[in-house]
């Protein structure tokens, strides 16, 4: 019994020790940040505590983090969408009469993108819809920390036509289409 | 009638220093464990955090009083004001500085160790009275372990009382000092009655109260129910023990009694053994050390600056040490310390009459 009361002694004096070091290094903070510096692995010593939004680790230069879609350059060809294994990407696309313009890449656009819809809130970041996407308008960007209150403001909305201009589109096809229906029957 | 205006003032210092005192404590003790686990701890209220705690208080003020619906309604309201006044009497006794202390009592220090017992009484009427089992068990687990290490501790204080032969806080400390009349003995065979210092202090005068104050300190962190004796409130398994049921200002005056308790425990240890307002510094031939600073400033400052460091070692041990089972707490208690206490006694005695008398 006397034994285990010494060894119990020698052994909370040797924690108290342990922690009493790491109480006086905590004057100091750890000093490097980039894991891709030298001797980033003796610079840790003392408090390890990121103050968030104040302090940063440094991210990669090629970081895949929120999506972003350039949406002129897209063609909406729906392919992200097809691609996306959460479904967090919604599509509706018009039809247009005639080809619309080009991308920067030279592919022709033929339809509008009346919706173009990302909720983050459901992205896994896989980066499997910028594999696919056949005009690399859909990229990962390095912004990492948006934040919302409400809910609803995850779903990024990429689509640039007004409620105007997608009735107008949707009026020019329905008359294109019934133009062509007449000219049919009329041979 | 300007008696009683002393009396009201002193009660309202002590309340407020008490206060003051929890809320520096919990900063430190939340600081503390940050800088052990290589954390930061509180830092966004106020520089570094420290309002934070004044934070929580106001957030603890603001909050309505809930009582279970099958709570024993007046048990339940008085038992947070049980525990804190209990703690908070202690305090009558303890002195501060020369002449400086609330109440001169002869038996002072069978009166404290007699009203901290009181606590038991307030947690047993929390846990009963919240009808909810955790805080039951959690108040049976606490009262069983404040009632066995009231045993250990209160020897080891013995062993010192027999030393000094008083039960007066004041006389103790007196005793321990260059204003002391008696003939102070360094280890038995050196006087340092004109020396002073921590030559003269209970530990050193007699070497085996070393090893009840080890006791003694163990033991008052049961009483407590400080980690690594914290089973009562052990969070893993009893929620919060026996103020699960509470919130707001009773949960603060529960806090407060808490911490205020961590004060007396170690400022009783401090006055039984280490020399209480008693300067560290000797006086050495012409530097007159220990005269220059004994006065009721200086008596103050030490007895704060000793009382203090024993309540941040209890903070650092809280977040070293894991906490024991119920059957380890129990036979330490009984197996290790009272034993222990027990011999310290029988030397103090020996001592008492071979070394200081003979």
């Amino acid at each position: 019994m006397l034994k285990r009361t010494l060894h119990a002694f020698t052994t909370a004096l040797k924690g108290l020790t342990i922690t009493l070091r790491h109480f006086f290094a905590a004057r100091t903070a750890r000093k490097e940040l980039d894991i891709k510096q030298e001797n980033y692995f003796d610079k840790q010593q003392g408090v390890t505590t990121i103050q968030y939004p104040k302090q940063k680790i440094p991210i990669p230069e090629v970081a895949r983090y929120q999506l972003d879609v350039e949406i002129d350059d897209c063609i909406v060809c729906d392919l992200c969408a097809k691609a996306c294994p959460v479904d967090c990407i919604s599509i509706e696309a018009i039809k247009a009469t005639e080809a619309i313009g080009k991308t920067s890449d030279g592919s022709v656009k033929r339809l509008y993108a009346a919706k173009f819809d990302i909720d983050m809130a459901k992205c896994l970041y896989c980066g499997l819809c910028t594999v696919v996407c056949p005009t690399e308008c859909i990229t990962m960007t390095n912004n990492y920390d948006r934040s919302f209150t409400d809910p609803s403001d995850f779903i990024y909305k990429f689509s640039k036509m007004t409620e105007e201009e997608i009735e107008e589109k949707r009026a020019d096809w329905a008359r294109f289409q019934a133009e062509k229906e007449a000219a049919k029957r009329k041979t | 009638m300007s008696f009683y205006v002393i009396y009201v003032l002193v009660a309202v210092l002590l309340f407020a220093f008490l206060a003051g005192f929890t809320l520096f404590a919990v900063y430190a003790e939340r600081k503390v464990a940050g800088f052990v686990q290589d954390r930061l701890g509180p830092m966004e209220t106020g520089k570094f955090g420290s309002l934070q705690t004044i934070a929580d208080i106001l957030k603890l003020l603001q909050k309505e009083f809930i009582s279970p619906a099958n709570a024993d309604k007046i048990l339940f309201a008085a038992a947070p004001v049980v525990v804190f006044v209990a703690v908070y009497l202690g305090f009558a006794a303890m002195p501060w500085a020369p002449d400086v202390a609330p109440a001169a009592l002869n038996l002072g220090l069978f009166y404290v160790i007699a009203i901290i017992s009181v606590e038991a009484v307030g947690v047993l009427m929390a846990g009963w009275g919240s009808n909810n089992k955790f805080a039951l068990l959690g108040s049976l687990r606490s009262v069983a372990q404040i009632i066995s290490y009231e045993i250990p501790a209160g020897l080891a204080l013995i062993a010192a009382v027999m030393i000094t032969q008083t039960l007066d806080m004041q006389e103790l400390t007196v005793n321990q000092g260059i204003l002391t009349n008696e003939r102070l003995l360094f280890l038995g065979f050196w006087d340092v009655s004109e020396i002073g210092g921590f030559f003269a202090w209970n530990i050193f005068q007699a070497p085996h109260l070393i090893l009840a104050y080890v006791i003694y300190f163990i033991a008052s962190l049961a009483e407590c129910n400080r980690a690594p004796f914290d089973i009562p409130e052990a969070e893993s398994e009893l929620v919060s023990g026996y103020h699960t049921e509470y919130g707001g200002l009773r949960f603060a005056f529960f806090f407060l009694a808490e911490y205020c308790l961590m004060f007396l425990v170690s400022m009783i240890g401090v006055v039984l053994f280490l020399g209480g307002w008693n300067s560290p510094l000797p006086n050495i031939g012409a530097w007159k050390l220990a005269t220059w600073t004994t006065g009721m400033a200086w008596g103050i400052f030490w007895v704060l600056a000793k009382t203090l460091l024993i309540v941040g070692i209890q903070i650092l041990i809280r977040w070293t040490l894991p906490r024991l089972r119920v059957d380890q707490l129990m036979s330490l208690s009984w197996k290790v310390l009272t034993p222990l206490a027990f011999l310290c006694m029988v030397i103090s005695g020996i001592w008492r009459i071979m070394v200081m008398v003979g």
